[in-house]
């Protein structure tokens, strides 16, 4: 496997510009890479191997509908390289470009963009249109079948469901036999209860498919549950590619875990590091926490540290205190609320003052605590959860002198 | 009843149309899917029969296809005769009087389709011809018919352009809206009035048509 950082003439890999990622030019995936300055600003890297799920997450305004514009080749960027399973899309350093339909995708718009004019079938056969006719409306059929919609094969889109109308998008796409499909935030125009089965059959219809997939959604949530890899793109750059989890975990910076709506983001010193008990000890105002061994931070830096709310533990409040837990805190429940299957609590901490830690928890603990607003608690942070980042200013944190 | 003038009526309205139908159809899909510095000045160019009179756009004309002029002298060389006066100046000028009618309906028509919807075209390896074909054809279907039952009604009503660049020569530029002006003229109301209600018959029927195809394809597609 080759790994570039420079990418010929014009396209050398500024690592001080932030998106110091590498892209695998001779994967079997989509490999993606795009620098332009109008009319949006982008830098963008990724790949997506075959099989994979990439979701291409961010804010509105972030760029990820001209990302994936640009991997169809209804969008040119200045400076881009396009390449799918062998097949070059683009190479502008060679002053190679393949228009839309010279490339094989399947893409599912936001709207689904389904021809008014045509019935659910002759939208699939238009795909389709390299085969003879016969063969070619057999096979729509067939696709038709493998996405549940049997029978409504004559109806034209406008007397469709939105759940129905987004499966015959997704035939349509996938009749071509594309070589990277293309969903661009195919659940926004459906309810919510559609938006649910339809995920369980994307999820479903993923283990027949074998070409690349990328997603685009602005909703975390649904990017975690459907895709494999997150790719976190922020102002038209990409900020961090990698598992939902992972990504979750240990965010490169406080802008991708505020990305992440991380809740428990805040400023601290580094105090000094412990190799032999593989601790790196933190001061954050006033308080030392002890944190996962993060070495790449000197002592006396200023860094950035979050902990995500699920690692932030409720000490068993009828029982005593057996006063050996990790970075032990205490405070009163500012705010409780109960989710389906889990609660959230904001603990508002006695010390330091001016504080408020988000914490998750299953509702039968919460309940067995008789937690509830205004209640007294004491709260453990895991070590192993505090997960250290370079200082960057946080917005609306009005304390510049953080310990 | 001049049949005479009905018949040249019909058939200036049918040459126009066939004229002015391509030249709609590029012009209204250049004009909906590019933008170009200018594109307002062009636009109002084209407009401009809409608001002036016809008998000031006639004038013009007149003045321009006349052997007073280059173009005049030079159309007169080479067609034989001059435009003005003619059948085929009164083709020319109806043209020109009606290039908004023909463009705009048709403009609208395009403009009106999602640019996913031929985006969507390319993604299924539809070439822009095909694309065209395929996909903008079919849509802006109503559209056309539009511009195409405007053009031909608005031509065969048409009566200051005609008279200031045609006369009223009989089988040669006597329209039917010349001749109806002729027979009030003349006294001759009965005439008058026959050949007002066949007009007026006729547009109500082109014109109801048109809605009526824009209507089909709203309900059947949405």
């Amino acid at each position: 496997m080759r790994w570039v950082t420079i990418l010929r003439d014009g396209m050398v890999d500024d690592s001080n510009a932030g998106n110091a990622m590498r892209l695998d030019i001779d994967g079997q995936g989509v490999a993606v890479r795009l620098r332009q300055a109008k009319p949006i600003p982008l830098d963008v890297t990724f790949n997506c191997q075959k099989g994979e799920m990439l979701a291409l997450v961010g804010p509105s305004g972030s760029g990820k509908t001209t990302v994936l514009r640009s991997i169809v080749g209804l969008h040119q960027s200045e400076q881009g390289f396009v390449k799918c399973q062998e097949e070059l899309w683009q190479d502008s350093s060679a002053g190679h470009f393949l228009a839309a339909h010279q490339r094989k995708v399947g893409m599912v718009f936001q709207n689904y963009a389904l021809f008014p004019h045509l019935t659910a079938i002759q939208n699939v056969q238009e795909s389709l249109a390299h085969l003879p006719k016969q063969a070619g409306s057999e096979y729509a059929k067939e696709i038709l079948s493998r996405v549940h919609l049997s029978g409504l094969e004559d109806r034209y889109p406008k007397t469709l469901s939105g759940g129905q109308q987004q499966r015959v998008a997704v035939a349509r796409a996938l009749a071509r036999e594309p070589k990277v499909l293309l969903l661009d935030e195919p659940f926004s125009a459906v309810d919510q209860v559609t938006r649910r089965r339809l995920y369980r059959e994307l999820a479903e219809l993923r283990r027949t498919l074998s070409m690349p997939i990328i997603l685009v959604t602005h909703d975390l949530e649904e990017a975690t549950l459907l895709a494999d890899k997150l790719c976190i793109l922020h102002k038209g750059v990409t900020l961090q590619t990698g598992t939902p989890l992972d990504v979750a975990a240990h965010p490169v910076s406080a802008t991708v875990a505020r990305l992440m709506d991380q809740q428990n983001l805040f400023v601290a010193h580094v105090v000094s590091h412990n190799p032999q008990a593989q601790k790196t000890l933190i001061r954050w105002r006033g308080v030392v926490l002890e944190a996962n061994y993060q070495p790449d931070y000197l002592p006396g830096v200023k860094v950035c540290w979050m902990i995500q709310s699920a690692n932030v533990l409720l000490h068993r409040r009828h029982r005593p205190s057996n006063g050996e837990r990790e970075n032990p805190l205490s405070g009163i429940v500012a705010s409780y609320t109960v989710l389906s299957e889990y609660a959230i609590a904001q603990i508002a901490c006695d010390a330091p003052e001016n504080v408020v830690i988000t914490m998750t928890l299953p509702i039968h603990v919460a309940r067995r605590n008789d937690l509830g607003q205004g209640e007294q608690v004491k709260i453990s942070l895991l070590a192993e959860g505090i997960h250290l980042m370079p200082f960057e200013k946080l917005r609306g944190d009005k304390s510049i002198n953080v310990d | 009843m001049d049949w005479e003038a009905l018949l040249l009526s019909m058939k200036l309205s049918g040459c126009t149309v066939l004229v002015l139908l391509p030249i709609g159809l590029l012009t209204g899909r250049w004009l909906a899917y590019h933008h170009f510095y200018g594109k307002s000045a062009v636009q109002a160019l084209l407009a401009i029969p809409l608001v002036l009179p016809p008998t000031v756009l006639g004038y013009y004309l007149l003045i321009s296809l006349g052997n007073a002029t280059v173009l005049g002298r030079f159309l007169e060389r080479w067609l034989g005769h001059t435009l003005v006066f003619s059948f085929e100046g009164l083709v020319v000028a109806s043209i020109l009087f009606n290039l908004p009618f023909a463009i705009q309906p048709i403009q609208r028509a395009f403009e009106a389709i999602p640019r996913e919807l031929r985006e969507a075209g390319a993604c299924c390896a539809m070439t822009p011809a095909k694309v065209f074909w395929r996909i903008e054809l079919p849509l802006s279907w109503p559209g056309i018919v539009s511009a195409v039952v405007l053009t031909f009604a608005h031509t065969l009503g048409e009566f200051g352009v005609v008279l200031m660049v045609g006369g009223s020569i009989p089988g040669e530029t006597k329209t039917i809206a010349i001749a109806i002006y002729d027979r009030v003229q003349a006294f001759d109301n009965g005439a008058a009035a026959s050949m007002s209600a066949v007009l007026l018959v006729f547009s109500l029927v082109t014109i109801a048509l048109s809605y009526a195809v824009g209507d089909y394809t709203k309900r059947r597609y949405g």
